[in-house]
C-alpha cells in the first residue's frame, strides 16, 4: 500500500461520526509509523509503538490515529481498538501535559501511597482518571511500578519520583505548575507526557545520559559489600575457565 | 571454599559513575565474554550454561541452558530470543534498577544467548512505565550497533544479530511469556494455550526462547568465569548469585545481591532490621503471587527448594516486609484488587473469581463481612486454583489462602469490626528515605 492511497482513505475517514475527531497526524507521523513497522519481521508487531506515537502527537488515542494504524497494518479498526483498550497506558481522553501517577499497590499503599493519592486529588482538584481544566495535569492510581524499595513511589510522565513524602509531592506539583525545571530522582529532567510517549514509540530524546547510575535503595546492598570487602568469589585460576581469559578483579 | 555474604556480580558496577555508558562498560572488561562466545561452538555455550546451574529468574526457576536446548534447530523457521523485562509482579523491583545501571550487561547477555540458540533477531520487551530504563536500553543497543557488537557480521564474524527494544503499554499479564508474545505481535496480551510451547511455536509461530532479564544478564559472567565458578555461589540445586529485593517496613530497603540460599534473617539484618520500635509480622518471599511467610520462617533458605519446603515459592525474590501495624485484610484486599484489575479476562474462574473475592474482602475490610465469608472465600479459591488458564489466578489464590492460614482471626474480625479500627492505617505509614529532596534547579524555566 502506498502512502498516497492511504491519505485518500484518511480523508474519507474524517467524515465518520465521532465526538472528537481532531488530529495532528500528518505525513511526517505516517512516515514515522512506517519506520516503526520496518523494525519488525512482521509489521503488526509495530502496533503498540505506533499507538504510543499516536498519543505523542494527538495527546490521546484519537479516532484518526486508530484509522491510520488500521490502514497501515491492513487490519480492522475494531482490532486496533481492541488492542488500544486492553492496555492501561493508552488514554481515550487527553492526558495532561504532565501525567502524575501515584502507586497504590500494597507496599506503597501501606507506606503512604494512599495518603499521597488523596493529597494529590485535593491539590490538583481532580479525581483519578481526570485532567485539570487547564490541561496541565492528569492523575492516575498506578499499580506496582517496580520500585517498591523506594516506596512510596510517584511517577511523572513515567519518570521515577522515588521515596515520596507529602511535602515532596506538593513541591513537585508546585514546581511543575510554575514551569521550573524538575528532575526525576532516577532519570532525566521532566519533559512532558507527550514527549515521553514519543520515546516509548522508539524515537529517543537524547536524555539517556541524564540522571544517576542508580538510586540509593538500589545501592543498599552494594554499599555494605564495599564496606565489608565482600565480593563474588574470584575464579580459581585462568585454566579453570575452559579456554577463556577470566576478568581481572 | 567460603563465600562472602553478599556477592555483587550483576550489581558490581552499579556504584560506578556513568556505568551505563558503553565506554565504561568496556573499560571493565565488558563485551569480552561476547567476543569469546561468538568464537565458540553454540552447543558448547548451551552446555556451559547448563553446567552452571543457572535457573530462570523470572519466577519459575526453569534451568536456562535446558530451555535453550529445547529449541529445535532442525526447524526451518527463524529462531527468536525474547527478553522479558515486563517486571510488574508486586514487590519485584530488580530488573529495572539493573537495566538502568548496566544495560550493556543485558545486551552482552543477549548476544551470547542469541548466538547459542542461533537467533538472528532478539527483542527486549520492557514495560512501558519505566521511561528512563527504556532510554538507557535504546542507547545501549544503538551504541552496541555502532561498536560492531550488533548488526551485520558482529565482532568480525559472519554472525548477524538485530536487537529491538520494544516498550509495552501497561498490562501485568504481558509478563506471562505467551501473553508477552501475543503483545509483541501487536495483539491484546492474553496467554496462549500450551502446547505448543514457545520453544517450538513462539513468536510468529517460530521457535522462541523467552527469558527474564536477570537470567540473561547472568550469562556474560558465566561465560567469562566459567560454570564451576558460578556454582561456587548458591546451593547444590540453586546455583549462583541473585538480586534479592527488600521492601516495606525495613530501615534500608533496597537490592541485596547474594548467593541463592541466603536466609531472610541474614538479609533483614543487612537491611537494618524492621523500623525502630516495631516487629516483623509477615513477608512475601517472591512477590505477591507467592504464599506469605511469618517470622517463624526467617531461617528458611531462600532458594528454590528451601522456599518450596516452607510451603511457598522463591518466585522473583521480592521480600515485601510488613510490621505489626499492618492489617492482613488490607494487604490481601489490595493485592486481590491488583489481580482483578490485571486479569486478562480470558477465562471465567480468574475473571469472575477475582471480582467476587474483591467484593468479599471489601466487606470484610469495612467490618461488614458475613459469618461464613472466610469459608466462602476458601471455597471460591478452590474453584479458581489450578482451574484457570494461566498462573496469574494461582498467584492471587496463594496470597489469599496463605493469609487466611496464618491470620484467620483478622478476617473473621471483619464480620463486625473495620480493619482500620483494629489496625489504624496511619500507623503503617513510613518514609524510610525521608531526608532526600527532589532536585529542583531554581530559576530554570521561566
Ligand atoms: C502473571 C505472570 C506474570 C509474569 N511476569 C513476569 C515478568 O514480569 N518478568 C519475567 O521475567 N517473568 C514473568 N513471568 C514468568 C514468565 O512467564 C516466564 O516464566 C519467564 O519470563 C521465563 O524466563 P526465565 O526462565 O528466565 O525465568 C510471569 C508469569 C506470570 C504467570
Ligand atoms: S488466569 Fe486470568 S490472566 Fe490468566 S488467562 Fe485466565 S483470565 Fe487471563
Ligand atoms: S508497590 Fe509501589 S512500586 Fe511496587
Amino acid at each position: 500500500m502506498s502512502g498516497h492511497e492511504f491519505v485518500a482513505a484518511f480523508d474519507d475517514a474524517s467524515g465518520i461520526d465521532s465526538h472528537d475527531d481532531q488530529t495532528n497526524i500528518g505525513e511526517q507521523t505516517i512516515a514515522e509509523m512506517r519506520q516503526i513497522m520496518a523494525r519488525y519481521p512482521e509489521p503488526r508487531s509495530a502496533l503498540l509503538p505506533m499507538l504510543h506515537l499516536v498519543q505523542s502527537v494527538d495527546g490521546r488515542i484519537s479516532d484518526a490515529g486508530v484509522q491510520i494504524c488500521a490502514e497501515l497494518l491492513g487490519i480492522s479498526t475494531a482490532q486496533v481498538n481492541g488492542v488500544a483498550t486492553f492496555y492501561t497506558m493508552y488514554k481515550r481522553r487527553p492526558a495532561g501535559k504532565h501525567h502524575v501517577g501515584v502507586c497504590t499497590t500494597t507496599v506503597c499503599a501501606v507506606m503512604g501511597g494512599d495518603v499521597l493519592l488523596d493529597q494529590m486529588k485535593e491539590k490538583l482538584g481532580i479525581d483519578e482518571g481526570e485532567t485539570t481544566p487547564d490541561g496541565m495535569f492528569s492523575l492516575e492510581r498506578l499499580e506496582c511500578n517496580a520500585a517498591c524499595d523506594f516506596a512510596p513511589v510517584m511517577m511523572v510522565n513515567w519518570e521515577f519520583m522515588d521515596s515520596m513524602t507529602p511535602e515532596k509531592a506538593n513541591a513537585l506539583i508546585d514546581n511543575l505548575q510554575a514551569g521550573r525545571e524538575v528532575h526525576s530522582t532516577r532519570g532525566a529532567h521532566i519533559t512532558s507526557w507527550a514527549e515521553a510517549e514519543r520515546v516509548l514509540a522508539g524515537f529517543p530524546d537524547g536524555l539517556a545520559d541524564e540522571g544517576p547510575t542508580a538510586g540509593p535503595a538500589s545501592l543498599a546492598g552494594l554499599q555494605i559489600a564495599r564496606e565489608k570487602g565482600w565480593t563474588a568469589p574470584v575464579p580459581p585460576s585462568p585454566a579453570a575457565v575452559d579456554g577463556g581469559k577470566p576478568n581481572e578483579r | 571454599m567460603s563465600v562472602d555474604v553478599l556477592t555483587p556480580t550483576l550489581s558490581d558496577n552499579w556504584d560506578q559513575p556513568d556505568a551505563w555508558k558503553i565506554a565504561n562498560y568496556v573499560a571493565r572488561g565488558g563485551y569480552e565474554a561476547a567476543r569469546k562466545a561468538v568464537g565458540m561452538d553454540p552447543d558448547a555455550i548451551i552446555g556451559l550454561v547448563k553446567d552452571s546451574g543457572l535457573r530462570g529468574r523470572g519466577g519459575a526457576g526453569f534451568p536456562t541452558g535446558v530451555k535453550w536446548s529445547f529449541i529445535p534447530q532442525a526447524n526451518p523457521n527463524p529462531k527468536y530470543l525474547v527478553i522479558n523485562c515486563d517486571e510488574s509482579e508486586p514487590g519485584t523491583c530488580k530488573d529495572v534498577p539493573m537495566l538502568m545501571a548496566t544495560p550493556h550487561t543485558l545486551v552482552e547477555g543477549v548476544i551470547i544467548s542469541s548466538f547459542a540458540v542461533r537467533a538472528h533477531h532478539a527483542f527486549i520487551y520492557v514495560r512501558g512505565e519505566v521511561l528512563h530504563v527504556i532510554r538507557r536500553l535504546q542507547k545501549a543497543v544503538a551504541d552496541a550497533y555502532e561498536a560492531g557488537y550488533l548488526g551485520k557480521g558482529i565482532f568480525g564474524t559472519d554472525y548477524d544479530l538485530d536487537v529491538v527494544v520494544h516498550a509495552g503499554a501497561g498490562a501485568y499479564i504481558c509478563g506471562e511469556e505467551t501473553a508477552l508474545l501475543d503483545s509483541l505481535e501487536g495483539r491484546r496480551g492474553q496467554p496462549r494455550l500450551r502446547p505448543p510451547f514457545p520453544a517450538v511455536a513462539g513468536l510468529y509461530a517460530s521457535p522462541t526462547v523467552v527469558n527474564n532479564a536477570e537470567s540473561i544478564a547472568s550469562v556474560p559472567a558465566i561465560v567469562a568465569k566459567g560454570a564451576a565458578w558460578y556454582k561456587t555461589m548458591g546451593t547444590e540445586k540453586s546455583a549462583g548469585s541473585t538480586l534479592y529485593s527488600v521492601s516495606g517496613h525495613v530501615k534500608r530497603p533496597g537490592q541485596y545481591e547474594a548467593p541463592l540460599g541466603t536466609t531472610y534473617r541474614t538479609l533483614l539484618d543487612l537491611a537494618g532490621g524492621i523500623r525502630a520500635g516495631h516487629q516483623l509480622k509477615f513477608f512475601t518471599p517472591g512477590g505477591s503471587s507467592t504464599p506469605i511467610l511469618t517470622p517463624d520462617q526467617l531461617d528458611v533458605k531462600l532458594d528454590y527448594e528451601g522456599v518450596a519446603a516452607a510451603g511457598s515459592i522463591l518466585g522473583t525474590k521480592a521480600l515485601q516486609t510488613f510490621d505489626e501495624t499492618v492489617s492482613v485484610v488490607r494487604t490481601t484486599l489490595r493485592w486481590t484488587e491488583f489481580y482483578k484489575h490485571e486479569s486478562c479476562g480470558k477465562c471465567t474462574p480468574c475473571r469472575e473469581g477475582s471480582w467476587w473475592l474483591v467484593q468479599t474482602l471489601r466487606n470484610i475490610e469495612q467490618g461488614k463481612g458475613q459469618e461464613g465469608d472466610v469459608e466462602k472465600m476458601l471455597d471460591l479459591c478452590d474453584n479458581v486454583s489450578m482451574k484457570s488458564f494461566c498462573t496469574l489466578a494461582d498467584g492471587f489464590v496463594a496470597n489469599i489462602t496463605s493469609s487466611i492460614k496464618y491470620f484467620r482471626e483478622e478476617f473473621e474480625a471483619g464480620y463486625h469490626t473495620p480493619a482500620w479500627e483494629l489496625f489504624p492505617y496511619e500507623k503503617s505509614v513510613y518514609f524510610p528515605y525521608e531526608r532526600e529532596r527532589i532536585t529542583v534547579s531554581e530559576g530554570a524555566g521561566e
